[in-house]
């Protein structure tokens, strides 16, 4: 019997605001341990929270760039349990009435497309972070840190609509790309900032009904995220094979042992009594707030994909190239506004720059070489004053040393010679210093050419224009008239 | 000093007729004699207030405009101050020191106020009879073999032995009336969302507030003045301006319309409580009022929803006493294992006293998965007829009428056996809390026994202004609030 898996994820993104969800602390990441914490964060006794406007218009973003429908009342729920990090005894979230619902991610494209819904998309605050390792005595000891309590969140709840984890890490990693690309989330899972959890089930391939689920927590990169999946997989096909019955549960990945491993059973689960937060009024986003955050918003991944292959003529591989991030479109395009030819552009960014920014360990945001750099880099090559090859050096002399194009070809006298006048000359004086190539040549030798170019190519130090070398050679060869 | 208000004493603090540091040596004075028989105080903050009203009295010139100059106050031990002890009557708080004021207290400094100490009341500010207190009771000044009143029993006890003419309370269920009623102060609670919550540590969310107990109903605008108004900590404080209270008391209540619920005040109401209210009545209708018949039909169900919804909020509330960041951690018991449910249980069992932990088993339950709709929702839907029953009598009527209490102050002790029987003491004062609505209690009489009696006025959202203008007028034609107990002339 075959077996079809059905996964949907639960996403939660920080969200990149200065200060925290309900509180005036910073919400940034590294610093020492509990130095970002005040009576609301550390839930001292009558302390309230205060929601921060800009943390929902973050979320708002996050929505409206997975199409999702934004309501505009939603209202924050207490998600009551007990653990040290949680210092309320309970986590403000929302529950019944969220943010927004009704979402859609696409994956691939033309016959292959999978549309993912998104079923909702609600802020919450982050709890603090157990200490379990690091302290001489953490063999008896859970340290806590407060500075993540308190820190905004989104969690964005998928469909069960995922058949694979190949697709699931996809769309992990496109979730991942529109957050980072609005510039809500850093996308940086070793810091937690973006944590992934796991629902999935399987059925023999074809059967309407779900079959029991496990919750896979604690998925931190997109590979633990498909390893985990592959096994968890694995492991309830086997136990249905054999007529056992998958248990409800929670389990966890152990990335060093590739296993999914149980936390906790359904018996065991939390009862998280939800109810209305009775210390913060209905969240309400009116039709006026909801148009001004929509039109602080960048143009979508998929938008800007589709305008910048129309409009520059880009092929659909070039045109995704492009635009893997915000920021690589943005230099894109203002490489060509500074007067780069599109096509030169795209294929210099995914060439040459890619590999230094690569070796340089580098983000694009952040190169050494900046578009306007690179255009007039482009701007040299494209009017012949230096060759592709040269054009090549200059460009790492750039990375190494942040100095400008056209400075680097000044002093090193690197431009082109492509004065016809110069290269005749130069094209004299190597048949007069190699006869015999020239004899071999007109004798039929045809391969005696080649050695001619390079002969006159090493005369000019390489700047010789090498088409025209080519033309001048090959007419100065040509028997007389 | 007993006989002194807070518009006198701020008057004569501002004038430089008196010393803020010898009125505050005064009231620390009579609050030592009487301690040890009222119990008023959990923490007696002796040198912190005199250095407080030193400074007042070093620069007399910052305070000349300052409407509590120099004045006394005793904070109920539910609201932070920081750096004094701030315990809700709680063992598992017995060793807390906030690092922060509750804005309420920020106000009343800036305007002058001197904090003498926190006053005792029920754990958490659950229950009506201050027996609750993990410190024991404090005890009614008129007699002390009888409850003050709860939860806020120390702050009204404490105003009404002559110790501070202002105390603040927080109110829940009636916390700030009932007390007010039966140690025979003047009480009120503000309409939900007039005071910031900021800093009262928390029972019932959607139903705490905080208020003054005072002498007279002109202090209590005075107080109200200073702490009324939004507060950007609190997202549920109100942003609705805040009027002028004193110019409120005018003295006439002619045109006044004053609505009598009969149907809710004539069974189980004490006989002399009830002739008190009748004869209340008639004296604001001889002053001008118009008494109307209005009908409540959901308010005998207030008490009921009163304790599923605030024992829901206390459940949750209460989850971050657990041991790990502050206050009291218990080691587990022998045998209970070293792990962290087992330091919660400890903890949380011995820190708890047992109407605490009776609350939120009840609120654990009614929030339970399953039973969240036939308990929590349902009482929410409840909640808000009895808003609606208040709205109808409100197009006909400027406020309501009805006794605080069915009965003067009970002895300590006498309910012990029946939790039940002291919740249906609440039955007139819960409702002004599941509705948002301002209350204000005001002396109205004595048992023949010398117990004292409160009149219980409830207006419209935001309008304590008429609460004021009507238990004003009805005070400067009656007496009552010149009685004074034997203790606060010792």
């Amino acid at each position: 019997m075959s077996f079809e898996a059905v996964i949907g994820l639960e996403i939660h993104a920080h969200l990149r605001t200065a200060s925290k969800i309900f509180c005036g602390c910073s919400a940034s990441f590294g610093a020492p341990p509990n130095t970002q914490v005040c009576p609301v964060c550390l839930g001292l006794p009558g302390a309230l929270p205060v929601l921060n406007r800009a943390a929902v218009d973050a979320a708002v973003q996050a929505a409206l760039a997975l199409s999702c429908s934004v309501h505009e009342t939603s209202v924050f729920a207490r998600k009551n349990y007990f653990y040290p990090d949680l210092p309320k005894g309970y986590q403000i979230s929302q529950y019944e009435r969220p943010l927004a619902t009704g979402g859609v991610v696409e994956l691939g494209a033309g016959a292959a497309a999978r549309r993912i819904g998104i079923t909702r998309v609600h802020l919450e605050e982050d709890a603090g972070k157990s200490l379990h390792a690091g302290f001489a005595d953490s063999d008896r000891k859970t340290y806590v840190d407060y500075n993540r309590s308190g820190v905004p969140l989104i969690e964005i709840v998928t469909e069960p609509d995922l058949r694979s984890p190949a697709d699931a890490a996809e769309l992990f990693a496109r979730l991942r790309a529109i957050l980072v690309w609005l510039g809500v989330n850093d996308g940086n899972m070793e810091e937690g900032s973006l944590r992934c959890d796991a629902n999935v089930s399987v059925r023999p391939a074809g059967a309407p009904a779900l079959g029991t689920k496990t919750e896979v927590k604690n998925l931190n990169s997109f590979r633990f995220l498909q390893k985990a999946l592959e096994h968890e997989i694995a492991r309830q096909i086997e136990l249905v094979s054999a007529g056992r019955r998958v248990v409800q549960e929670t389990r966890l990945f152990d990335a060093a042992s590739g296993r999914t491993i149980s936390m906790r059973s359904k018996e065991e689960a939390h009862d998280y009594r939800y109810f209305p937060e009775p210390d913060l009024p209905p969240l309400v986003v009116d039709a006026a707030r909801l148009e001004r955050i929509r039109e602080a918003m960048p143009e979508l991944p998929d938008a800007r994909r589709a305008r910048l292959a129309e409009r520059y003529a880009l092929s659909e591989h070039d045109a995704a190239q492009l635009t893997q991030s915000r920021a690589a479109a943005d230099y894109f395009e203002e490489a060509i506004a500074a007067g780069a030819p599109a096509k030169l552009a795209g294929h210099w960014m995914m060439g040459e720059l890619a590999r230094a920014l690569k070796e340089a360990g580098d983000d694009i945001a952040a190169s050494r070489v900046g578009a306007r750099a690179l255009a007039e880099l482009l701007a040299l090559l494209d009017a012949g004053t230096i060759s592709g090859s040269m054009a090549k050096t200059v460009f790492a002399t750039m990375y190494a040393s942040g100095r400008p194009a056209g400075e680097i070809v000044a002093a090193e006298g690197l431009a082109q010679i492509d004065d016809e006048r110069q290269i005749v000359a130069l094209v004299a004086e190597a048949l007069a210093l190699h006869a015999d190539a020239v004899a071999q040549y007109r004798g039929g030798k045809a391969g005696a050419f080649g050695f001619l170019v390079g002969q006159v190519m090493k005369a000019a130090r390489g700047k010789a224009n090498p088409a025209r070398v080519n033309a001048l050679l090959r007419k100065a060869l040509e028997p007389g008239p | 000093m007993t006989e002194d208000t807070i518009a006198g004493l701020a008057g004569a603090v501002r004038t430089g007729a008196r010393t803020a540091t010898e009125i505050c040596q005064r009231a620390l004075a009579q609050l030592d004699a009487t301690e040890p028989s009222l119990h008023a105080f959990n923490t007696v903050a002796a040198d912190r207030a005199l250095a407080r009203a030193a400074a007042i009295d070093r620069h007399p010139a910052r305070w000349k405009q300052a409407p509590l100059a120099g004045v006394p106050i005793a904070l109920k031990d539910n609201l932070c101050t920081r750096g004094l002890r701030t315990t809700a009557s709680s063992r598992i708080l017995d060793t807390f020191v906030p690092p922060y004021d509750a804005t309420v207290v920020e106000r009343l400094e800036a305007a002058g106020a001197v904090v003498v100490g926190k006053t005792n009341c029920d754990e958490f500010a659950m229950g009506s009879s201050n027996e609750n207190s993990a410190y024991g009771p404090a005890r009614n000044p008129w007699a002390l073999d009888r409850t003050p009143g709860g939860s806020s029993g120390g702050s009204a006890a404490a105003g009404a032995a002559g110790i501070a003419p202002a105390a603040r309370g927080s109110d829940t269920g009636g916390s700030i009336p009932q007390p007010a009623a039966i140690c025979g102060v003047v009480g009120l609670k503000p309409t939900y969302g007039r005071v910031s919550r900021y800093g009262l540590i928390a029972f019932a969310s959607s139903l705490d507030q905080i208020g003054p107990f005072t002498r007279t109903v002109r202090d209590a605008a005075l107080v109200l003045s200073a702490i009324a108004g939004h507060d950007p900590m609190d997202a549920t404080s109100e942003a609705e301006p805040v009027p002028p209270y004193a110019d409120a008391l005018t003295g006439d209540v002619r045109g006044a319309r004053i609505g009598v619920p009969r149907g809710l005040v004539g069974a189980g109401v004490d006989r002399e409580v009830a002739q008190a209210f009748d004869e209340a009545l008639a004296s604001l209708a001889d002053r001008g009022a118009r008494l109307v018949d209005v009908e409540l039909p959901h308010a005998p169900y207030a008490i009921p929803v009163y304790y599923l919804v605030a024992t829901a909020e206390a459940s949750s509330n209460l989850a971050r006493y657990d041991g790990v960041r502050y206050g009291m951690r218990t080691p587990p018991a022998a045998g209970a294992g070293p792990d962290l449910p087992a330091m919660y249980a400890s903890t949380r069992a011995q820190g708890f006293g047992p109407e605490v932990k009776r609350r939120i088993m009840l609120g654990t339950y009614v929030l339970s998965a399953g039973y969240y709709d036939a308990y929590y929702l349902k009482a929410q839907q409840v909640r808000t007829l009895i808003l609606r029953d208040y709205d109808r009598a409100f197009e006909r009527v400027d406020a309501v009428a009805m006794p605080t209490t069915p009965t003067p102050a009970f002895r300590l002790g006498e309910h012990a056996a029946d939790p039940l029987q002291m919740y249906l003491g609440d039955v007139f004062t819960v409702s002004a809390n599941l509705a948002g609505l301002p209350a204000l209690s005001v002396p109205c009489g004595f048992t023949a026994g010398g117990l004292p009696i409160g009149l219980q006025l409830i207006g419209r959202r935001h309008d304590e202004s008429t609460l004021l203008r009507v238990a004003d007028a009805y005070e400067r034609g009656t007496a009552w609030w010149t009685h004074r107990p034997p203790i606060a002339t010792r």
